[in-house]
């Protein structure tokens, strides 16, 4: 249940982009068609969830055991940066069609804060898990569910963006100005979902 | 080389908010009110400044080949600086801001700047682009955390200008970042005509 409950919250009412406003730069950037929304949205949760494993790792059994917490930012960074550049050479290799989908995607992604924020949500342990014990398991679930989340709005306003190239836009508000101000009736959106996961958490009798 | 001409370069011609359009999860994140704004955006300057003068000076001993990783280290060593001076210094800011100052290590600003101005420029001029660009960057974050402050809760700098009661909460909250900007970007196209 508990899991259910992090599902919900980081997909719908914690959104990534829409209400912690992490991964900005390629929402802005890469929805201008479903098509690319959604290979930029594969590659993110893909990294994501293997960042999140690799530097919670490094967190636990190399940080906190030297006493290192402080060269948090520059490890996980490094990390971060190395594994989008292994990532990439090993799908180049095992297997080309998926490198052919994501390839385009995966050097953006190092400098996407929604993974650096989310590695070191994880690993700091300050992600919203009521009734779960931070663990690798819990890390990880809320990771591939903040991907979904990012991936969701990702292709959802590049599905209003598509709509709105056919329209008449006022000239004034043309470009990104128009596509800041749907973000934010999007981001309205979602705040409908607030405060759902409270009665979850009652629902499911969860402290 | 002009050194006021780079300084108002990124304060105004090449904003990097409103113009280059870099940067936007801080300034959407932070910008609750014009005090946090204003917050995010000198902790910005400070590490642009610095990142700016360190790689112009460190550029000739840096191979091409790994010139964005030495950046990268440059930069993430200065904001694990910054990081700890705010956490002694004004923990206030340090709550308030939060995950973003570790992010600003994946701000395309500095990043972009580090490649586009430092890495070909004398070290002076560098540490006026860093000015320049940072300055820009604070205002429009002052600037948007002001006016969302405001039409939200009636204040700026927690000056009282009209009763709460009158506010619209959503500026405050996440939907009133992204409709700010978006109007205030409109607004500043207009002017330039």
């Amino acid at each position: 249940m508990a899991y259910i409950l992090i599902f919900i919250t980081a997909i719908f009412v914690n959104n990534v982009v829409l209400s912690q406003f992490l991964g900005i730069c390629p929402f802005l950037g890469v929805s201008k068609k479903v098509e690319t929304a959604s290979g930029m949205a594969a590659a993110v949760a893909f990294v994501l969830v293997i960042a999140t494993i690799v530097t919670y790792l490094i967190q636990i059994y190399l940080l906190d055991a030297f006493g290192l917490g402080y060269l948090q930012t520059i490890a996980f960074i490094l990390v971060i940066a190395a594994l989008v550049q292994m990532v990439e050479i090993i799908l180049k290799k095992v297997s080309p069609s998926l490198y052919q989908a994501l390839g385009v995607f995966l050097p953006l992604i190092t400098t996407n804060c929604c993974i650096l924020g989310v590695t070191i949500q994880v690993a700091s342990g300050t992600y919203a898990a009521p009734g779960l014990e931070y663990n690798l398991l819990t890390g990880v679930v809320y990771a591939l569910c903040t991907a979904l989340g990012f991936g969701l709005a990702l292709i959802i306003f590049a599905g209003l963006r598509e709509q709105l190239a056919r329209v008449a836009v006022p000239k004034g508000v043309q470009g990104m100005s128009i596509a800041l101000i749907t973000a934010g009736l999007l981001a309205m959106a979602f705040m409908g979902f607030s405060g759902v996961n409270n009665g979850l958490q009652k629902l499911f009798g969860i402290e | 080389m002009n050194y006021l001409k780079v300084l108002f370069n990124g304060i105004v011609k090449e904003n990097p908010t409103f113009v280059l359009l870099l940067g936007m999860c801080p300034t959407l994140g932070t910008t609750s009110s014009a005090i946090n704004g204003m917050s995010m955006g000198l902790a910005t300057m400070a590490v642009l400044i610095f990142s700016n003068l360190i790689i112009s000076l460190i550029k000739k001993l840096i191979p091409d080949m790994v010139r964005i990783p030495a950046f990268i280290v440059v930069i993430a060593s200065l904001v694990t600086i910054l990081q700890m001076l705010i956490k002694a210094y004004a923990p206030e800011i340090d709550k308030s801001l939060g995950l973003f100052i570790p992010l600003i290590v994946v701000n395309c600003i500095i990043l972009g700047r580090a490649e586009a101005f430092a890495a070909k420029n004398n070290p002076v001029a560098s540490i006026f682009d860093g000015i320049g660009m940072g300055l820009g960057f604070t205002l429009a974050l002052t600037l948007l955390g002001g006016v969302r402050e405001l039409l939200g809760t009636g204040h700026v700098f927690g000056l009282e200008l009209f009763s709460d009661s009158y506010g619209a909460l959503v500026f405050v909250l996440a939907p009133g970042a992204f409709i700010a900007l978006g109007y205030l970007i409109a607004i500043i196209n207009k002017i330039k005509g």
